[in-house]
């Protein structure tokens, strides 16, 4: 007997990633950003949450990969932490997708680099991989 | 009544309240009469009004509880069990304590009405007399309403932090509705929100002094502990208090609590000399302890200040040597005034032996680090043998804080007004003669004092900064030191509500946070102690007669100073916290009289001196120059001029002394700055020589 896990997707440089349901509290359409100085370069700023300031993560920048080339705003995935809410900026909102606990995988021992230990596992679906990231690790640098 | 005592008004109300509790607790005890809780809490209520009765000299009260007090040991005690009688003669006690107390209320006396029957009769059952119930209806006493009581409620704590949250965010979305409406033209709309921003603005003042508690809440226990301390180091101490009633918000009155009795721990056990000691320096043998509390440009001034001892600069100097926390020639290059700071180091105490009062060296660090958490600051200033107080500046609330809104590099960010010393535009035409560059570091002088100014977009890492247009430059004031910030437009002010930021903003120690403006985006919040102490602003050197430690600390080893020419090729370099100003003045207004050379200088006579006088050296002629380079030193009141050849330059330089060649007096050791051999003068002996030398003139 299996269950059935509902992750949020998205695009980061039309990689296909996501996070479980339960961790998001809201995706939002790109905000103002206020931009803050000398902070770390994945602190993209701040936005008004209504009322709640929340600070935004590029996560581009924290996979390590290029800055967005195409001329868009990123989409805002509010999500909860120990810490408090933040906001990760990603390039594009996918649909709520289940995932059957049978089709995830851990890391696979190939993928190696820096970033390995953002990603919990991967998510097989029927035509494609959903990497699921690791919000605590994520998190951790800042 | 208008003319009650706050601390009897507090008391008549507490005192009500139990009685009120009290009703139901006898009533509760004799149906359990083994309810040891209820009994408890009677015993409780009628043993605090026999004590505070002592305080008032009420007599009647105070003899009444006391004979309850007796019988309600005796039940808790178990000597006794609770029956009807007693419950009925402790019921008549209550009632008593409460005509009582209405009479106090009314009149503020304990009034004619004569109690001494139920004390006779209270102290008869709790001794087991047998009491002949004469059962006479005592006076029927008309029910007093409680006035004081019925006026007031007490509110949980959370409640007014909840609302004082909700009011902030009122706060904020009326600015917001201000700056959205600004542009219409609706007659109706506008009037509607000027109302919103009129109630807006006293419900804020409204909610926020249900917060207020006066100072006298934190104050009211120092007695005690003064008198407990007095004891515990063989001080005899007197204390005074001044201002009890100075309000501030609770969570600040809770803030400074542990720092206000570390502070007065410090005054008893190192500041107050013992009688015997004190008797020998002709001090009267009391000390005195003063505790001062006002308001004050928005701020609560605190200060705690004893006639001990002081600071000794010297000691303080010798303990940091021995405790490692500054090097030896650092310790001597340091002014006095530098020194005193030194005691906000952390594992800093001075006091001879570890007493268990204090010199565990947990101390002045954690009051300065607890006040300056609710942003607030702290001083010390000590004369030797006098006495050394400490003064506290904190603001009135945290919650809701005026700022100064501006921008630069097309962000808004907001400026406590707290902070905030004055604005100052300079046109572009102006702009050459106004700001100097004294190599790389931008001066400006205001009203003849130099300015240390600071680019806010630098200090941002932002783009370079334009200078086409008019500059503005905010001044600001981190400690006791002011420096210009400038910015790119300085735009308005408004009310704004420090929000949270997430630890990745908060680590930033230019932000004291972020707050949502009246357009609805987010803006930092800078914080000027911040900003100071990246630039290293944070130290002032300059030497009050006072001696006020700043706030801010950084490496002492770095000092401001102003290169002088005088006696041929030679350098020196004369320390900034000496310097008032740098002028220029003519030889034609030169006047000599019995003293020696003067000028007229802003209305008063500044006496001159050469400093190659000072030094002993010979005196350079300088030819036929019409001007002379004149360097105004002050030192507390008096302000003398040293006049050099030229002056060379502004520069921050790290003291790296060597001892010089052959002492002179005045110098105190050479160092090299710009690639050149400087004699670095001491700013103490500078002063006192250039001043006797003065005075020395002075005398025929």
């Amino acid at each position: 007997m299996s269950t059935t896990r509902l992750y949020c997707s998205f695009f980061i440089d039309k990689v296909f990633c996501g996070l479980e349901v339960d961790k998001v509290q809201e995706v939002l359409r790109p905000q103002p950003i206020t931009r803050v100085p000398l902070a770390p370069p994945i602190v993209r700023g701040l936005i008004n949450l209504r009322g709640q300031i929340v600070t935004a993560i590029d996560l581009r920048q924290r996979l390590g990969m290029s800055p967005r080339t195409e001329h868009r705003e990123s989409m805002n995935i509010v999500i909860r932490t120990e810490e408090g809410i933040v906001s990760l900026l990603v390039d594009d909102i996918g649909d709520v997708i289940p995932v059957d606990d049978a089709a995830f995988e851990n890391v696979p021992d190939t993928l190696r680099g820096a970033h390995r230990e953002l990603i919990n596992g991967v998510c097989k679906l029927n035509d494609r991989l959903l990497l699921v990231l690791n919000t605590e690790q994520v998190m951790r640098i800042l | 009544m208008t003319g009650m005592d706050d601390a009897l008004k507090e008391f008549l109300i507490e005192s009500h309240e139990n009685l009120d509790q009290l009703d139901r607790d006898l009533v509760a005890l004799e149906q359990d009469p083994s309810c040891r809780d209820s009994l408890a809490n009677i015993f409780r209520t009628i043993h605090t009004i026999k004590g505070t009765c002592g305080f008032f000299r009420f007599q009647q009260l105070g003899a009444l509880t006391h004979a309850g007090e007796n019988l309600l040991s005796q039940l808790r005690d178990g000597k006794r069990s609770l029956d009807e009688k007693t419950t009925s003669v402790l019921l008549s006690l209550v009632d008593a304590v409460r005509r009582l107390l209405g009479t106090i209320e009314a009149t503020g006396q304990e009034g004619t009405e004569d109690f001494s029957r139920l004390t006779t009769r209270i102290s008869a059952i709790s001794k087991g007399e047998a009491w002949i119930e004469e059962l006479e209806e005592e006076a029927e006493a008309a029910e007093t309403v409680s006035i004081v009581a019925d006026g007031t409620i007490r509110v949980e704590v959370g409640l007014l932090d909840r609302l004082m949250n909700l009011v902030g965010e009122l706060v904020l979305a009326r600015n917001q509705v201000i700056q959205h409406t600004a542009i219409q033209k609706d007659t109706t709309l506008l009037g509607a929100v000027q109302r919103l921003n009129l109630i807006t603005t006293e419900l804020q003042e409204g909610v926020m002094k249900t917060r207020m508690q006066p100072i006298a809440t934190v104050w009211n226990k120092f007695p005690r502990l003064v008198r407990d301390l007095g004891v515990a180091c063989g001080r005899s101490v007197h204390l005074t208090m001044d201002g009890r009633e100075t309000e501030l918000d609770k969570s600040i009155i809770e803030a400074i609590k542990d720092p206000l009795t570390h502070l007065i721990r410090n005054s008893i056990d190192h500041g107050l000399e013992t009688p015997e000691e004190r008797r020998k320096l002709g001090k009267p043998p009391e000390g005195r302890l003063t505790l001062r509390a006002f308001h004050e440009g928005g701020q609560v001034n605190i200060e705690v200040s004893d006639d001990g001892a002081g600071i000794d600069p010297a000691r303080i100097r010798r303990k940091a040597i021995e405790r490692g926390l500054i090097g030896r020639d650092e310790a001597v290059a340091m002014s006095d005034r530098d020194v005193l700071q030194l005691i906000f180091l952390p594992g800093f105490s001075t006091a001879a032996s570890v007493t268990n009062v204090s010199g565990r060296g947990v101390g002045m660090d954690v009051v300065k680090t607890n006040i300056e958490r609710i942003s607030g600051n702290v001083e010390v200033v000590s004369r030797v043998g006098q006495g050394a107080t400490v003064k506290l500046k904190i603001p009135l609330t945290l919650a809701i804080i005026p700022a100064l809104i501006i921008t630069c590099d097309g962000d808004h960010f907001a400026i406590p007004q707290v902070n905030l010393l004055e604005l100052v535009r300079i046109e572009a035409e102006q702009i050459s003669q106004s700001i100097e560059d004294v190599r790389g570091a931008h001066v400006h002088r205001l009203r003849g004092s130099l300015l240390p100014l600071v680019y806010l977009r630098e200090v941002l890492g932002l783009g370079p900064v334009t200078t086409q247009d008019a500059v503005h430059i905010v001044i600001l004031q981190a400690g006791d030191r002011p420096f210009g910030l400038v910015v790119d437009t300085v735009n308005d002010t408004e009310e704004i509500v420090v929000k949270p930021v997430g630890k990745q903003v908060k680590s930033i120690s230019l932000y004291a946070g972020a707050t949502i403006l009246g357009d609805g985006k987010v803006s930092l919040i800078l914080d000027v102690r911040g900003i100071a102490q990246t630039i290293g602003m944070g130290v002032d050197n300059r030497e009050h007669a006072t001696r006020e430690a700043p706030n801010a600390t950084k490496g002492p080893t770095c000092q401001t100073v102003v290169l002088v020419g005088a006696g041929g090729d030679r350098r020196f370099a004369l320390p900034l916290s000496l310097v008032a100003r740098l002028e220029e003045v003519a030889v034609r207004d030169l006047e000599e009289t019995a003293t020696g050379q003067v000028t007229i200088y802003r209305g008063d006579v500044l006496p001159l001196v050469h400093l190659t006088d000072i030094l002993g050296l010979p005196r350079t002629e300088s030819g036929n120059n019409a001007a002379l380079q004149v360097v105004v030193c002050s030192n507390g009141d008096q302000v003398v001029g040293i006049v050099v050849d030229r002056i060379i330059d502004i520069v921050e330089t790290p003291l790296e002394l060597k001892p010089p060649s052959r002492p002179m007096p005045g110098v105190r050791g050479t160092t090299i700055i710009q690639g050149r051999v400087t004699e670095v003068l001491d700013p103490v002996r500078l002063s006192e020589a250039a001043l006797s030398f003065v005075d020395e003139e002075a005398a025929p």
